[in-house]
């Protein structure tokens, strides 16, 4: 198997004969240890006097709903790139997409190398235009609406950013595909589409979701920065925390921060071990 | 669609892969008869896989035509055309994410059958190929053995009962002992089934033990001779036919001859081993033989016996346990290459020949076999002089 972008999948390493409980055994324990250290920690802050600015910075409600941005734009940023990473990585194996894949690439390397900050500055730019010229935008009205501006700028900013991984481990999950099994399947007559979604994706699956659980790392840590361009989040929490010197803050932003990349990789690793085709 | 019509017909058939390139197949005409296994044979890269694509569409000719049973391919759907022919591609290609039951099931599916049919279909097939479909069934393809899979790979060509079968160095890939056997139960197989067949390899003893006709080719798919194995080993048309079939070729001949097909000399006295040495002496001493034939009470040759043999003892005794036991001895059946290597196992010039009962016969000697030598060459060299007169 390629190890060029699956370095954080563990479970390309080879091939497995029988299942075993033990091969599964950290997927189940993760899980628990996130939450005990979320109620440890959450215990830990309960019994801390806190200031009244710190108090008031930290209220439960306040962290639910920057933890639930942090999803949204996570979950809405990852969606967006899957719906255009892989079409557009199937289209760059095909016969006749072949020679824009260099160019492609090159692009979406491009993305990727644009410090974060700077990205969210030029969608912002670019994106916020958009947003203030029309009032009767349907991004505003409607999207906007109900995520905020800042949001929805901030995923378009995280798409372009994480599309590199998804499209990369698309193509090359399709290009590491055994030439022989696709001979072998247009030889008894299946179809080229047949032999797309009933071969060739399927062997796939395994390189493309190490880089779907990339770009969810990737995108979880990214919306962090969020709030920089007003788009919420656990970021908020950060800020608070640093302009008030108030390390509590910083501390519990950042950790709820850690607990939620750990968990969004832990649901990639789930989802890895489960759509993984039997037999590989 | 007569019986004579052959199923395959390739005429002029060129094959470029690119403008500059020389083709990697040119000009080739051949007819591949009914039911019969037609062997491409020749040296690596020479266009045998080539060939096999552009019967069945893989890839498309650069000029030339390719008739499937009466029709022209263009004119046939190629995916239709693909699932009329059963392929066996030279790597196997079995697909790693499915079951070998599903592996084998792929051209049913495609064809619409049920799931019942199927299922029946693809234990019939496992069954077949010698594998058992409860244990076998439910397997991916990386828990089997290079043999287990090429035969996979072959069950699942035949899933759809094709009446032709592409088959691209199918046993490539395994030692020469399970080659063999796969060999064995695939000629077996086909006695059954009675497929069309083109078979690629770059063996010639395969090609040899598997065509009904052997086409050899040399580079660019060029056919340097067409014929059946037999005459191609008494009557090599050139030296590139010579060097290919290799040294031996005259050997490996005596396997198209069977010992039923000789005239058996019965030169030797033969006696049952209850007869006295005194009365086989006599017998021995009034034939032109040096050696008598002992047989057993069931008419099984058991020793040789000679005068001096029978001189030992009383004239009286019986002749049983007198003389060196027959160790040459071959069935009716045997090929040539069997009787030679009896004879030259026991170095003796003769071998004894039984029935299937084991009961004696007759009696092959070297001197027939060179002779038979003799005239499968000048036959196989009348018959090409015949096809030249004719040009
Ligand atoms: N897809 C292709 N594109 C360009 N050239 C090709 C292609 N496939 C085969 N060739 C060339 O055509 C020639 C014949 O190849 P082919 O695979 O038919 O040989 P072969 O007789 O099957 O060889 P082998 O015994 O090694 O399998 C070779 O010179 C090869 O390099
Ligand atoms: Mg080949």
């Amino acid at each position: 198997m390629t190890a060029t972008a699956t370095a954080s999948d563990p479970a390309t390493g080879g091939p497995r004969d029988r299942w075993s409980p033990r091969d599964d055994l950290g997927l189940v324990v993760t899980p628990f240890v996130l939450l005990a250290v979320l109620a440890a920690y959450l215990t830990w802050l309960g019994a801390q006097d806190l200031p009244q600015q710190a108090a008031s910075a930290i209220t439960g409600d306040k962290l639910l709903t920057q933890t639930r941005e942090q999803i949204t734009i996570t979950a809405l940023s990852t969606l967006g790139v899957l719906v255009i990473a892989i079409p557009l990585g199937i289209a760059l194996t095909r016969p006749w997409g072949k020679r824009f894949a260099g160019p492609a690439l090159a692009v979406a390397n491009a993305g990727q190398s644009i410090p974060a900050f700077g990205l969210l500055v030029i969608a912002l730019a670019v994106l916020g235009r958009v947003f203030g010229r029309a009032q009767d935008n349907i991004l505003q009205n409607t999207i906007g609406e109900a995520l905020g501006p800042g949001l929805v700028i901030s995923v378009f900013a995280l798409i372009l950013f994480a599309i590199l991984p998804i499209l990369r481990n698309t193509m090359v999950g399709l290009q590491q595909v055994d030439p022989d099994v696709i001979e072998a399947g247009l030889g008894m007559g299946m179809t080229r589409r047949e032999v797309l979604w009933r071969i060739e994706l399927p062997l796939a699956v395994p390189v493309m979701l190490a880089g779907v659980r990339t770009a969810l790392v990737i995108n979880v840590g990214m919306a962090t920065l969020a709030f920089l361009i007003g788009g919420g989040g656990l970021g908020v929490a950060i800020r608070s925390g640093i302009q008030l010197a108030q390390n509590v803050v910083v501390v519990t932003g950042g950790v709820l921060t850690a607990l939620l990349a750990l968990s969004v990789d832990w649901v990639g690793a789930v989802a890895e071990r489960i759509l993984r085709p039997k037999g590989l | 669609m007569s019986d004579h019509q052959p199923m395959i017909t390739l005429d002029g058939v060129e094959k470029r892969y690119s403008e500059d390139a020389p083709p990697a197949v040119e000009r080739l005409s051949l007819d591949v008869h009914r039911g019969e296994i037609l062997v491409l044979v020749g040296p690596s890269g020479c266009g045998k896989s080539t060939t096999l694509r552009l019967i069945n569409r893989m890839i498309e000719p650069t000029s030339g035509r390719i008739v499937f049973d009466g029709e022209d391919v263009t004119h046939i759907d190629a995916n239709d055309l693909r699932r009329r022919i059963g392929y066996v591609i030279q790597r196997i290609g079995l697909f790693p994410h499915q079951t070998i039951a599903e592996n084998v099931g792929t051209v049913p599916r495609l064809l619409g059958w049920d799931r019942g049919r199927i299922s029946e279909r693809t234990d019939e097939l496992l069954d077949l190929v010698g594998l058992d479909p409860s244990l076998y069934r439910d397997r991916y393809p990386k828990e089997l053995s290079g043999g287990q899979a090429q035969r996979v790979g072959v069950a699942r060509a035949l899933a759809a009962d094709p009446p032709v079968m592409l088959m691209d160095e199918p046993f490539g890939a395994v030692d020469p002992i399970t080659r063999d056997r796969l060999q064995n139960e695939f000629l077996r197989l086909q006695e059954e089934v009675r497929k069309t067949i083109v078979f690629v390899t770059h063996d010639i003893d395969e090609a040899i033990k598997m065509g009904d006709r052997i086409a050899i080719l040399r580079e660019r798919s060029v056919v340097a001779q067409l014929d059946t194995p037999s005459r191609i080993l008494a009557y090599p048309v050139d030296d590139f036919v010579d060097d290919f079939i290799g040294s031996g070729s005259t050997l490996k001949g005596l396997h198209f001859e069977r010992v039923r097909d000789l005239e058996l000399s019965n030169d030797y006295p033969f006696v049952r081993s209850s007869e006295s040495r005194g009365d086989t002496r006599r017998l021995l001493a009034d034939s032109d033989a040096r050696f008598a034939l002992v047989l057993d009470e069931r008419g099984r040759p058991e020793r040789w016996v000679d005068d001096e043999d029978l001189s030992r003892g009383d004239p009286s005794e019986t002749v049983a346990g007198l003389g060196p036991k027959v160790i040459a001895m071959v069935e009716g059946n045997a090929t040539l290459h069997d009787a030679l290597e009896a004879m030259i196992t026991s170095s003796a010039g003769q071998a004894v020949v039984v029935g299937r009962d084991g009961a004696y016969t007759g009696v092959v000697q070297i001197e027939q076999l060179t002779e038979v030598i003799r005239r499968m060459r000048a036959e196989a060299k009348a018959h090409y002089d015949r096809l030249r007169g004719r040009a």
